[in-house]
């Protein structure tokens, strides 16, 4: 047992009699006895490293995370490039708090500068916040960005959403006494516009994936030229990897850009630290929640970073501020920033050429086993994309694992009776994984 | 000392790259994507060789200042030294996927458990959420937790939360979210609820009251059992913002002192790394009638069986984060929570008050000293005599850097006029706290006979003071070439 | 730096009575209270406010403040230059209105004059 304390019992004592004191319990004569806890807490004794290691080796063995893995759903295997994990160690960022003295945090401050550069580009919006805690939490705060700029009660939500998503969004919705309508997709799994014109009465906007949850593309042309139709505003939830190869929301005049970027360096770390990403147009800056980096100089005209337009924010707008945040993820979002530099323009568009290829590749081969359908079969997608099976999906999957393959989501622990399993392939998956995937597959549904 | 250092897009050749991936090994298909959903354009990313990219972050790290560079007061924010082994312990769950079968992610979820019952021990609370990822989300997650419960009573009319004007922030901020009225009551000179002010806020429209204790001047709330029933009887409940958990351990329990709901700053009390703002995370625990509310799914514990999560949960608030929380930096904390033990937590929290003491002790006579009496984990000065001189709280922040320091909290609390609030924790050694004095004494020294000098610190830096007026004014919060 | 051609509140504000319309800005105690005003957050016309309402909202860099109406009516014009300059606030605040408001309702009880305003900021010294 430690606790980290360096003094010795001796200079505890000094440092006690030093302020007249005789003993610890002086310190905490303020606290009525009645109250006080009268006995030691009752958790085990203090562990040695050791066994720390032991013991968290012992949880980890009742795990598996090794086998080949078509699962995504909101989280994704990606390729992490060494010097991330290791640039990370530097403690100087990791042991840091927010950068509220400028001068001496130069290095963090130019780091979310980078950030959100970097997340513009990827987007092509003009700003971005400094992260806020996931994609699910990023899109429930973009909706309260379209209450305040539009001072409207009502906001539409694509049945599309990762249905995580969807839940964080009508807690948010719950409280905050807002109306969210929910916009269901048509049979080919995507934005029913009949449905959206229909319910644009009155709604401050339309929150809407792409690729959105069951993996097809939408056309986000048209939903932005309806949405900005009525007089709405688009938030546009996306997959960041997929941003070198479809169009990104500044491409087609989205207002709001948010989603998680766990693919971008972030391991699945059982859901967690991933980052929530925040982007905007510059008309919507002042309703951004959370932190912002900007460049200013100091005396001598030398270029410095500081966290700006802090008057936003809680610690200064108390319960006026556009949110409550606090902590971000900040040291999720400088990984994000890593992962982007280090692959640059080719390597993310080759990342997300491989995505597409083998997910192709994956579904092509589905196609042809006998009593395997494609839900969504004319429907342009990314890199998942459903499949029904004749057989039960958790039948199905409990065969794969059988034979060593984790298989896609079962739609059905989303909604009861969906047998569709919703297929995930990455740059991480093998020709032989994919094939021995489908071989399995072939083998199940004899 | 001072030099600008180049942005990552200044570093950029065409043709450069750092990454490498294995060659695509299916066929390659033309054609997939429809022209008109195609980005046509290469990303405006950075071209970078591998080494520089680290050197880039390496040289950006040295432009900053964590607890391992040194002593890092920061007040509220418990800035104790980050223990190694914990930061080991989260890559052994890199690769475990979260929508696993159970059976594959046992280990993961039992440690979970695990850590929700060490919690309850440690704040007599009955079950934790793991979901929240921050203080602040902590506080909106309870709060909603809150108006569920009296929602469910048909209590509808209890829609204003009472905040004391010495909270943090984040606290109205997060009622205000919830969708409560914030009514703030004045507190006593000292930090304290004014009691009086309470019972005249309380009444048929309460839903309850947000207090921390130790309270943000870092003074114990002596008065904690009349203010809990002064709540209870006007059926309003009591919210414990745990930001100041680290004062408490083993001593004297939240849940014991009369709250129904609170959250824990994992990356405070429990030092898992602020890295740098985040991630955090921010566990809420409950009394028992306040269960039913908590967000889906819950970790549930059975007799003699495997923990498993529960999503049939239908009254819960909801989810307020995708899946189960910051799970990385809950391993952390649980490592910390095993290293010490019962015995160690409560050592912690004697030695950090202990710390904080001994630093306030020595520091009266060179500052004001707003409340003159045994602080807690934190004490709160004032620059005193030396705003005569002209010399401002902030000059003192600043002079600090120069002598090696992370400053202290400024111009928090609210209710101190310029204060400077102190934590320095427990991990700190008596050398630390001596030459952190001397340097403070130092200053205020130098304040008296150059007080002009300290308009001009920090000169130690790689830049000086920023125009935080002309970076508000026209904002520029990225990179344009 | 008090003129006598306008009324003042006690929350810094003043106002300037034409007919039924009041331009309303803040004095150059507020201004100087505030600091470097970095931006103005302002209505937009045709918006409506009570008495007692804040109709605008400015910001230093690390303080916000509301502004308030003692005028309640539908705002008619804006000082649209603030959205680019809030700093003139700074340099010409007598000069410089945030809105003009016609109103409908003018709590005079909450008004003062010039001289009571010197009053006023005497007795917060």
């Amino acid at each position: 047992m430690r606790s980290y304390v360096p003094n010795t019992e001796g200079e505890r004592k000094e440092m006690l009699s030093s302020m007249g004191l005789s003993s610890m319990d002086e310190l905490f004569r303020d606290i009525p006895d009645e109250l006080k806890l009268s006995r030691p807490l009752n958790l085990p004794e203090g562990k040695s490293e050791t066994e720390i290691r032991r013991i968290f080796r012992a949880y980890a063995e009742r795990t598996n995370g090794s086998m080949p893995l078509f699962r995504g759903a909101g989280a994704y295997r990606h390729y992490i490039p060494s010097l991330i994990p290791q640039l990370l160690m530097r403690s100087e960022f990791y042991t840091a708090y927010t950068p509220y003295q400028a001068e001496m945090s130069q290095g963090m401050l130019q780091a979310i500068f980078e950030y959100q550069t970097l997340m513009c580009r990827l987007t092509g919006m003009d700003v971005s916040n400094a992260s806020v805690y996931d994609g699910a939490t990023a899109a429930a705060e973009a909706m309260l960005m379209l209450r305040d700029a539009k001072r409207k009660q009502k906001i539409l939500i694509s049945d599309g959403l990762n249905p995580d998503v969807i839940a964080v969004i009508h807690t948010y919705a719950r409280f905050a006494r807002l109306e969210c309508v929910s916009i269901p997709l048509n049979s080919d799994g995507t934005t029913d516009m009949d449905a959206l014109s229909a319910n644009s009465d009155g709604a401050a906007g339309y929150i809407v994936a792409n690729p959105n949850f069951f993996g097809c593309l939408e056309n986000m042309d048209e939903i932005s030229a309806a949405v900005h139709g009525f007089g709405g505003l688009l938030v546009s939830y996306v997959n960041p990897i997929s941003l070198s190869l479809v169009k990104r929301p500044g491409d087609y005049g989205a207002d709001i850009a948010v989603g998680d970027a766990q693919p971008l360096g972030l391991p699945l770390s059982f859901g967690g630290p991933y980052c929530g990403f925040m982007c905007s147009t510059q008309k919507l800056i002042r309703n951004l929640p959370g932190r912002i980096a900007g460049q200013t100089s100091d005396a001598e005209g030398n270029r410095v970073f500081v966290l700006t337009l802090q008057a936003r924010e809680q610690h200064i707008r108390r319960e006026k501020a556009s949110s409550n945040i606090c902590s971000n993820q900040m040291l999720c979002a400088i990984t994000a920033s890593m992962y982007l530099s280090v692959m640059g323009p080719e390597g993310m568009y080759e990342v997300a050429m491989q995505n597409l290829q083998k997910a192709h590749y994956l579904r092509d081969g589905i196609k042809s086993i006998n009593g395997a359908r494609i839900r969504y079969e004319n429907t342009p997608f990314f890199n998942e994309f459903v499949v029904e099976f004749d057989k039960d999906s958790a039948v199905i999957n409990a065969l794969l694992k059988k034979k060593g393959i984790v298989g896609g989501a079962r739609l059905a622990n989303y909604k009861d009776g969906d047998n569709g399993i919703l297929m995930c392939v990455t740059e991480m998956n093998t020709r032989e994984e994919i094939d021995a995937l489908i071989t399995a597959l072939e083998e199940i549904t004899k | 000392m001072r030099s600008e250092y180049p942005l990552i897009f200044e570093r950029s050749k065409p043709g450069r790259r750092g990454y490498d991936l294995p060659k695509l090994d299916v066929p390659e298909l033309d054609g997939l994507i429809p022209e008109q959903m195609l980005n046509k354009e290469p990303l405006k990313l950075p071209e970078i060789a591998e080494v520089d990219l680290v050197r880039h972050y390496t040289n950006l790290s040295k432009r900053n200042f964590g607890v391992d560079n040194g002593f890092y007061p920061l007040g509220s924010c418990t800035m104790k030294y980050n223990p190694k082994i914990n930061e080991e312990m989260p890559a052994l769950f890199n690769d475990l996927h979260p929508l696993l079968d159970q059976d594959m992610a046992q280990g993961a979820i039992d440690m979970m458990l695990d850590l929700d019952r060490a919690l309850c021990e440690i704040t007599g609370m009955d079950k934790f959420t793991l979901q929240p990822s921050a203080g602040a989300h902590g506080e909106y997650t309870g709060l909603m937790i809150i108006k569920a419960y009296h929602d469910m009573r048909q209590d509808y009319g209890r829609n204003v939360m009472i905040v004391p004007d010495a909270a943090h922030g984040t606290n109205p901020a997060s009622a205000a979210m919830a969708g409560y009225k914030i009514r703030e009551i004045k507190s006593a000179p000292d930090g304290s609820v004014d009691l009086d002010a309470l019972r005249a806020a309380v009444g048929n429209d309460t839903a309850g009251l947000m207090l921390t204790n130790p309270s943000t001047l870092g003074l114990f709330e002596r008065n904690i059992k009349e203010i809990a029933d002064i709540v209870h009887e006007a059926g309003g409940l009591l919210y414990y913002d745990g930001a100041n958990l680290n004062a408490i351990m083993g001593i004297v329990r939240p849940g014991d002192m009369g709250f129904d709901c609170m959250h824990i700053n994992l990356h405070k009390t429990f030092s898992t790394p602020h890295g740098g703002g985040g991630p955090g995370s921010g566990p809420v625990g409950v009394k028992k009638e306040l269960i039913p509310y908590l967000p889906y799914p819950v970790v549930m514990g059975h007799c003699g069986g495997a923990a498993t999560l529960d999503y049939d949960r239908p009254l819960s608030i909801g989810k307020v984060k995708s899946l189960y929380g910051n799970f990385g930096v809950l391993v952390k904390a649980y490592a910390y929570i095993l290293s010490l033990g019962g015995k160690g937590l409560k050592e912690a929290s004697e030695n950090a008050v202990l710390n904080a003491n001994y630093v306030f002790n020595r520091l009266k006579g060179a500052y004001g000293v707003p409340h003159d009496r045994i602080c807690m984990h934190e004490c709160v000065i004032e620059p005193g005599e030396l705003l005569e001189k002209g010399v401002h709280t902030t000059d003192i922040a600043k002079a600090l850097i120069d002598r090696g320091y992370h400053p202290m909290t400024i111009y928090f609390p609210l209710i101190v006029h310029e204060a400077m609030m102190i934590e320095p924790t427990e991990t700190e050694s008596r050398e630390t706290l001596d030459a952190f004095v001397d340097a403070m004494l130092d200053i205020a020294r130098v304040a008296k006979e150059d007080p002009e000098s300290l308009h001009k610190a920090p000169v130690t830096t790689p830049v000086g003071r920023p125009d935080e007026v002309a970076a508000a004014r026209k904002p520029v919060v990225k990179y344009e070439d | 730096m008090i003129p006598n051609d306008r009324k003042y509140t006690k929350e810094h504000e003043w106002l300037l009575i034409e007919g039924n319309v009041a331009k309303i800005g803040i004095t150059d105690h507020a201004q100087d209270a505030l600091g470097d005003i970095v931006f103005v957050e302002l209505p937009a016309v045709g918006d409506e406010f009570a008495v007692g309402d804040s109709f605008a909202v400015v910001e230093s860099v690390k303080a916000v403040s509301q502004i308030y109406t003692e005028a309640a009516g539908k705002v008619i014009e804006i000082n649209e230059e603030l959205d680019a300059s809030p700093e003139l606030l700074n340099s010409d605040p007598n000069g410089c209105f945030i809105a003009a408001i016609e109103f409908t309702n003018l709590n005079e009880d909450a008004l003062l004059t010039a001289d009571e305003y010197a009053e006023f900021l005497k007795s917060e010294e």
